[in-house]
C-alpha cells in the first residue's frame, strides 16, 4: 500500500471539507478500498472515514418508508427487526453478502458508491426504485447507477442515506461465484403499487440493469410459471472465465423464477 | 505517522505508526502479539480475524488507525492463565486442527459466532458462519465439530451462572 493520510471525520459537514485534501478517498467499511489500496489498484493520497459518525447509522422505517444510514453495515441492514418486517428480501439480501467479517464492516453507502457490477445492493435499490441521499441532493436509483464502479456522485459528494417504499412483494436471489462470494447473476424482483420491477446484477456489461423480458413475462400474473420459456438475450451480458454470457441470460432466468417462487412464499 | 491507542485483550496500549499500517501488522509487529495470522492478505482466508468492539473483523483488511480508540481481542486474550478458553478447549479435544496456522482465526470466528447464536448452533449455520475462514488441511469436519461442541459448553456454562445469580 502506498502512504496515505488518514482522517476520523466527525460529521459530514467535517467529511466534506476533509474530503477536498489533495486526491482523497471516502472510506467507509473499507472492504473494498483497503484492499484495492493494498494492490496498488486505488493510492489515494488521504482518506477520509465516515464509519464513525453516528449521524450515518441506523435504519428507520416509518409506516412504509425505509431509511438506511450509509454508514450502517450488512450486519446491522440483515439483523435490523423493523426492516425484517418492512422489507425482509433487503434484509436477507445483506446476509448474503461477503463472509460474517466482512458484513460486520461494509456498508450499505459504500457499497453503492462503489457500484462493483457484481455488489448485490445495487440490485435491490434499482428495483425498489429506491432514493439515494447524498449532502448535496437526492438521485433516484435508476440515475445512480452509470456504468461499471461509476455513479452520478460528483467529486467530493457523500452518500448519506438510501430510502424507499416498503414493497408488497420482494426477493433476492443470487448464483454467487463460491470463491469470491460476489454474484455471477443475481436478481432482485418487487412487487409493489407501481407493478414489477426486475434488477440484475453480475451479468451486465455495464453493471446493473432491469430486465424488460422478466418484467413483461410477469406484469401479467406475478407467478413463477408466467417465466416458463422465457429468454433473456445474452446480449449485453459479461462472459468472463466464471460464465459465459449464455450462461448468465440463463441464469437469469432461473434465479428470477426462484425470486418470485420466494416472493409469493 | 499517526498515534494509535487501543485496548487489546484488556490492556491499554499506544504506538506510533504509519496511516498505511494494517491493524494485523500492528498486533504482529508492534505489539508482538503473532497469534493473529496473515494468510491470503486479500480478505479471504480469515487467519487473522481479531475482534474489534466485540465483532470479528479481518485484521488484514482494517488500518490500524481505523481502530485507534477501539476495543480489541485477539486469540492470546481469550485463555484465563493456563485454562484454555472452552473454544479452544474444543478444538483440542475435536482435533480442530492440524497445521494449525487459521486456527487462531477459526477460534476468534467461533467465538463470535457462538455469542451470536445464544439460541444455539447446527451444523448448517456452522458451516455458513465460516465462510470467510478457510483451512487447507481438515475438510472442515473436525473444526465444525469443535465449535458445535463448544457452543454447547457455553450454553451449559451460562445457564449453570444464571442459576448461581438467581
Amino acid at each position: 500500500m502506498y502512504s496515505v493520510n488518514y482522517h476520523r471525520a466527525a460529521s459530514v459537514a467535517d467529511a466534506a471539507k476533509l474530503v477536498k485534501n489533495g486526491d482523497a478517498k471516502l472510506l467507509s467499511g473499507g472492504m473494498t478500498l483497503i484492499p484495492a489500496m493494498k494492490t496498488r489498484l486505488a493510492a489515494p493520497s488521504d482518506l477520509v472515514d465516515l464509519s464513525r459518525i453516528k449521524d450515518l447509522q441506523g435504519v428507520k422505517v416509518s409506516g412504509k418508508t425505509v431509511t438506511i444510514g450509509a454508514a450502517t453495515t450488512h450486519y446491522d441492514v440483515a439483523n435490523d427487526q423493523k426492516l425484517q418486517k418492512a422489507c425482509p428480501a433487503l434484509a436477507h439480501l445483506a446476509s448474503l453478502i461477503g463472509d460474517p467479517a466482512v458484513r460486520h464492516k461494509g456498508t450499505i453507502g459504500g457499497s453503492i458508491a462503489n457500484n462493483d457490477p457484481a455488489a448485490d445492493y445495487p440490485a435491490a435499490l434499482l428495483a425498489l426504485g429506491a432514493t439515494i441521499v447524498t449532502n448535496k441532493r437526492e438521485i433516484t436509483a435508476d440515475k445512480f447507477f452509470k456504468g461499471l464502479f461509476e455513479t452520478a456522485l460528483k467529486d467530493g459528494e457523500i452518500v448519506t442515506a438510501v430510502s424507499f417504499t416498503a414493497p408488497a412483494k420482494a426477493a433476492y436471489e443470487k448464483f454467487r461465484n463460491p470463491a469470491s462470494r460476489y454474484a455471477i447473476v443475481g436478481v432482485f424482483v418487487v412487487k409493489g403499487k407501481d407493478g414489477v420491477s426486475v434488477a440484475v446484477t453480475g451479468a451486465g456489461d455495464d453493471g446493473v440493469f432491469r430486465s424488460k423480458e422478466i418484467e413483461a413475462a410477469l406484469a401479467k400474473t406475478f407467478d413463477a410459471a408466467s417465466l416458463n420459456g422465457v429468454k433473456v438475450p445474452a446480449k449485453n451480458l459479461m462472459s468472463d472465465i466464471h460464465a459465459s454470457s449464455d450462461y448468465r441470460a440463463s441464469l437469469i432466468a432461473v434465479m428470477a423464477k426462484r425470486a418470485v417462487a420466494a416472493a409469493n412464499a | 505517522m499517526s498515534d494509535v491507542s487501543l485496548m487489546v485483550n484488556g490492556r491499554r496500549v499506544s504506538g506510533v505508526a504509519e496511516d498505511r499500517t494494517l491493524l494485523v501488522h500492528f498486533l504482529r509487529d508492534n505489539l508482538g502479539l503473532t497469534g493473529t495470522h496473515v494468510g491470503c492478505d486479500t480478505s479471504q482466508c480469515g487467519a487473522c480475524v481479531v475482534h474489534v468492539d466485540g465483532k470479528a473483523v479481518k485484521s488484514c483488511t482494517m488500518l490500524a488507525v481505523q481502530a485507534s480508540g477501539s476495543s480489541v481481542v485477539t486469540i492470546e486474550g481469550l485463555a484465563n492463565g493456563a485454562d484454555l478458553h472452552p473454544v479452544q478447549a474444543a478444538f483440542k479435544e475435536h482435533h480442530g486442527l492440524q497445521c494449525g496456522f487459521c486456527t487462531p482465526g477459526m477460534i476468534m470466528t467461533a467465538t463470535d459466532m457462538i455469542s451470536r447464536h445464544p439460541e444455539g448452533l447446527d451444523e448448517a449455520t456452522v458451516r455458513a458462519e465460516l465462510e470467510g475462514n478457510i483451512c487447507r488441511c481438515t475438510g472442515y469436519h473436525n473444526i465444525v465439530k469443535a465449535i458445535l461442541a463448544a457452543s454447547k459448553t457455553m450454553a451449559k456454562a451460562s445457564k449453570g451462572k444464571a442459576k448461581q445469580a438467581a
